[in-house]
């Protein structure tokens, strides 16, 4: 039996321990915001926050965060008001077919969330996710609009 | 591109107390199902709504994958209409035969020249517009949506309504429609102050019929194109809301996971250890294929898991032993063979034969994947001998005459839910998913949804690739230095047929092609064939920039006197890069331009090399004349995302062939511009006011060879094969050419 909470909801699943947390909450729970990409851990679309922490959730079975409390797309936004995450990525205009974004934005607020005001370079190291439109230059300028001191 | 209207006829009716007005075909086709009269205008075809409420529904016939086109063209029919586009809302049109874009093909047949494209195959007509028979598609590609549908669709429908509009208030008003005016969704009569709104009139406005020529403003008078509109897509895709083929989740779905021969069209010979794989635990069935096998269970992780357990044996061809090394063999040989005439103009052959010095090279480029983000899939409901269908695709039409085709049914009782594509590039066109075809076998098997979904191994190695090209060139100058014959010979022969022509003035040239066919599948990829061409044409003309002692800038514009166009982007992009001028040291820029789908793109790369060897792209400088702009911060995104794609390719893109197979399998090893690696873009609109040219693609093909022309500047070292990540280069400059 899994136990682990998401979005603030306590879920028992019977399922197999060494299931990727991804498909647990795809095809168990329902949860489609969180995408698949790869599987491998190359692309970051399958990107959620296990305790804050940004993790490939394609390559995390579920045993590893038995008793976590997971973040998933669906989670950030309360209340239907957007993070300033979100909303950065909507005044910024940054998604194309918006496939990999779940994944960037559940990435870029786990590094802000742990350093506020991240260099370009920081940036650059902690956000790997793929993003085949190339949303590249808006996601930077949407990260350097979101800087604390910006 | 001229366009005749008059093909075109509008048609209305009065629905809901609204005013329903259409673009309908000039000629009725066996498929349709009238919505209206049927004797005299059968198949309307509907483009916009306005009800009561005043709020105006655009219908949109073209799939959303990232291009912006659920904003754009709802503002074109919403400029011409003068609707206030705060009451504006946008539908995704359904699949069926009534939004069918006759337009839209004989526009793109047109641009991409004589022959028609492969997207069209087994379409013949569709150069004469034979509407009967090519209204069934609803095809998103070659950069053609705004341009054709939006040109002659949209704005047409969103001008004649206001024409009734006008009409019904002048009845109403009891004045003459001269005196009165339209604004956010209001018509106005000045004179006495009286205001009605679109909603009102509506139901009296379609007593009257549309005009199939309503007067369409000219660019002054646009309140909305032109303008950076958000797009209306984009708050669904910041909240994991927005719905993706692969996100159809129904009650009691099945899942299936794929193993298809790694050799193209080998068939499937046995498969083993089934007892075993059919006990574990949510396993349903295993399904065999000619060519595949599928394990279809309660989970996708559990049919995956399943599916490796499997002993899958496939017939051997002489397909197992074709590799990258073969395949260049094979196009050696072919170039060798009688050649096909593409453009001969002059006698090259002759000036060539006489010239003492003769520039000289081959250039190749290996297959590409498209690798769009969302791994091919597909999920098909059987039950009461009809089936529902849930994908991305670029072509929402075709895909279901597809799985119609497939399963045997007819068209009418497929329904398919239309998605959100991540990612289509090419890959999402009925040519080139071969996903569907499965999803449908799989799933007749069962009366659940089943939900087939290629691992990203799958996708990669069982795509439709942007084919491996050799391209082989000679040129010879005269004795002062002005370039003077031009031979180009190349391998295979795609759309647009223009692609492997040089812009530049050239008296003597002659350009011919061989056509040598591979087993490995042909797909069309973001730019189809200028994504080669444009990197071996403008590599070519650097090095003979270089040969001649001449600047590749200045040796590019001296050839293009006949094309003030061209001429016009080339400058703005090296005046804007600052082109040559206080470069940081170590670095260098390169040049390139390509007209392609109507417009024309200009790219100065600024590059330097890492102590590594490996490549560094600072900076993309890009002009681009698309003629006019509609959304211009769409404009924007689609030319960084051209160009970031592009230049993915020239980094990395490398699919191998060995044994008959794709060596590549995911990510890691096919792998993609990240954001550390991504240059700054600076972008220049050259605004022409030409036709509208397309922008989904013409921002790809210039990027490679711009990159590769600073690299030679560095280095001393011409790139004639890509990708550059198969180099360790050393930085040797070269002196630059003044
Ligand atoms: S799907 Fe998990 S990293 Fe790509
Ligand atoms: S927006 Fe399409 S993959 Fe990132």
């Amino acid at each position: 039996m899994a136990r682990f909470r998401v979005n603030g909801k306590e879920h028992q699943l019977d399922i197999e321990p060494d299931m990727p947390l991804l498909w647990a909450l795809r095809d168990e729970l329902g949860l489609s915001g969180t995408k698949f990409g790869c599987g491998v851990a190359a692309c970051g679309a399958c990107t959620v926050q296990v305790n804050g922490n940004p993790v490939r959730s394609c390559v995390t079975p579920v045993s590893a965060v038995e008793g976590s409390d997971i973040t998933t797309i669906e989670g950030l936004a309360v209340n239907a008001s957007l993070t300033p995450v979100q909303q950065a990525w909507i005044d910024h205009q940054v998604p194309q077919c918006g496939y990999c974004q779940s994944g960037m934005i559940m990435a870029v607020s786990a590094l802000l969330a742990s350093n506020p005001s991240p260099s370009d370079a920081e940036i650059d190291g902690a956000i790997s996710n793929v993003c085949r439109c190339g949303t590249y230059p808006r996601i930077r300028q949407a990260i350097r609009s979101l800087r604390a001191s910006a | 591109m001229k366009m005749n209207r008059r093909r075109f006829i509008l048609g209305s009716t009065l629905v809901g107390g609204g005013l329903l007005i259409g673009y309908a075909a000039s000629r009725p086709s066996k498929h349709r199902v009238a919505n209206r009269d049927a004797g005299e205008r059968p198949y309307l075809t509907t483009w916009l709504r306005i009800a009561p409420d005043n709020t105006v529904t655009v219908l949109v016939p073209h799939s959303e994958m990232g291009q912006g086109i659920l904003t754009s063209l709802p503002m074109m029919a919403a400029d011409e209409l003068d609707a206030d586009w705060n009451l504006v809302r946008v539908e995704q049109a359904p699949a069926t035969d009534l939004f069918a874009n006759g337009v839209l093909i004989k526009g793109f047949a047109e641009s991409m020249g004589v022959s028609i494209p492969g997207v069209l195959d087994g379409l013949a007509s569709a150069a004469t517009m034979k509407v009967a028979e090519i209204m069934n598609m609803q095809i998103t590609g070659g950069s053609s949506s705004v341009r054709f549908t939006g040109e002659h669709g949209m704005r047409v429908a969103g001008a004649a309504a206001r024409e009734m509009l006008l009409k019904a208030a002048s009845a109403r008003l009891g004045v003459p429609e001269s005196e009165l005016s339209t604004s956010l969704s209001f018509v106005h009569h000045r004179a006495s102050g009286r205001s009605l709104t679109y909603g009102e009139l509506a139901s009296d406005a379609a007593r009257f019929e549309p005009s199939s020529e309503p007067i369409l403003k000219t660019p002054e008078q646009f309140t909305l194109m032109g303008r950076s509109i958000p797009r209306v897509d984009i708050p669904a895709k910041v909240d994991g809301s927005a719905q993706y083929g692969i996100d159809a989740h129904l009650p009691g779905m099945l899942y299936a996971a794929v193993k298809t021969s790694p050799v193209f069209g080998n068939r499937l010979q046995s498969v083993g250890n089934t007892e075993a794989v059919l006990q574990r635990r949510g396993i349903k069935r295993i399904v065999e294929l000619d060519d595949a096998v599928a394990v279809v269970a309660d989970n996708y992780w559990r049919a995956q898991q399943a599916l490796a357990l499997l002993d899958i044996r496939f017939e051997e061809t002489t397909n197992d032993s074709v590799n990258s090394r073969s395949i260049y063999a094979q196009y050696d040989t072919a170039l060798q063979d009688e050649l096909n005439e593409d453009v001969i103009e002059g006698d090259a052959p002759g000036f060539l034969a006489s010239a003492s010095d003769i520039v000289e090279a081959t250039y190749r480029v290996p297959y590409l994947a498209h690798a769009a983000m969302e791994p091919m899939n597909c999920t098909v409901h059987f039950h009461d001998g009809r089936c529902d269908v849930w994908t991305g695709t670029q072509d929402n039409l075709g895909i279901r005459g597809r799985v119609a085709k497939v399963a045997g049914l007819d068209e009418n009782s497929v329904t398919l839910h239309a998605s959100y594509l991540g990612g289509g590039f090419g890959r999402r066109l009925p040519t080139g998913t071969n996903t569907i075809d499965q999803a449908t076998q799989i799933a007749s098997h069962f009366d659940v949804p089943v939900k087939t979904l290629w691992s990203r191994e799958e996708d990669m190695q069982q795509d439709y690739y942007r084919p491996a090209v050799t391209s082989k060139f000679r040129a010879a100058f005269d004795n002062t230095g002005k370039l003077m014959a031009w031979e180009n010979h190349y391998i295979g022969k795609n759309e647009p047929a223009e692609a492997a022509h040089t812009p530049y003035s050239i008296p003597h040239k002659h350009i011919a092609y061989a056509l040598s066919d591979t087993h490995v599948p042909f797909g069309a990829w973001r730019s189809v064939a200028h994504s080669q061409h444009t990197f071996f044409l403008e590599s070519f003309v650097d090095e003979l920039a270089h040969r001649s002692g001449q600047n590749p800038y200045q040796f590019r514009l001296n050839m293009l006197a006949d094309k003030p166009r061209h001429a016009a982007v080339l400058r703005a992009a090296a005046q804007k890069a600052n082109w040559e001028r206080n470069l940081p040291a170590g670095h260098a820029q390169g040049i390139a331009l390509q007209e392609s789908f109507g417009s024309i793109v200009a790219q100065v790369a600024e590059v330097s090399i890492r102590p590594d060897g490996s490549v560094q792209v600072h900076r993309v400088t890009c002009a681009v004349d698309c003629g006019r702009a509609i959304n211009p911060d769409t404009v924007a995104s689609q030319v960084e995302s051209g160009v970031i794609f592009g230049l993915t390719a020239a980094m990395y893109g490398e699919i191998t062939i060995d044994k008959g197979r794709v060596v590549q399998r995911n990510f890691p090893d096919y792998d993609m511009i990240r954001l550390r690696d991504t240059p700054q873009i600076d972008i220049v609109n050259v605004e022409s006011g030409e036709a509208l040219g397309g922008l989904g693609e013409p921002a790809t093909p210039p990027i490679a060879a711009a990159v590769a022309n600073a690299v030679y500047i560095l280095t001393g070292q011409r790139v004639r094969e890509l990708p550059l990540k198969n180099y360790r280069f050393t930085a040797a400059p070269v002196e630059s050419a003044v």
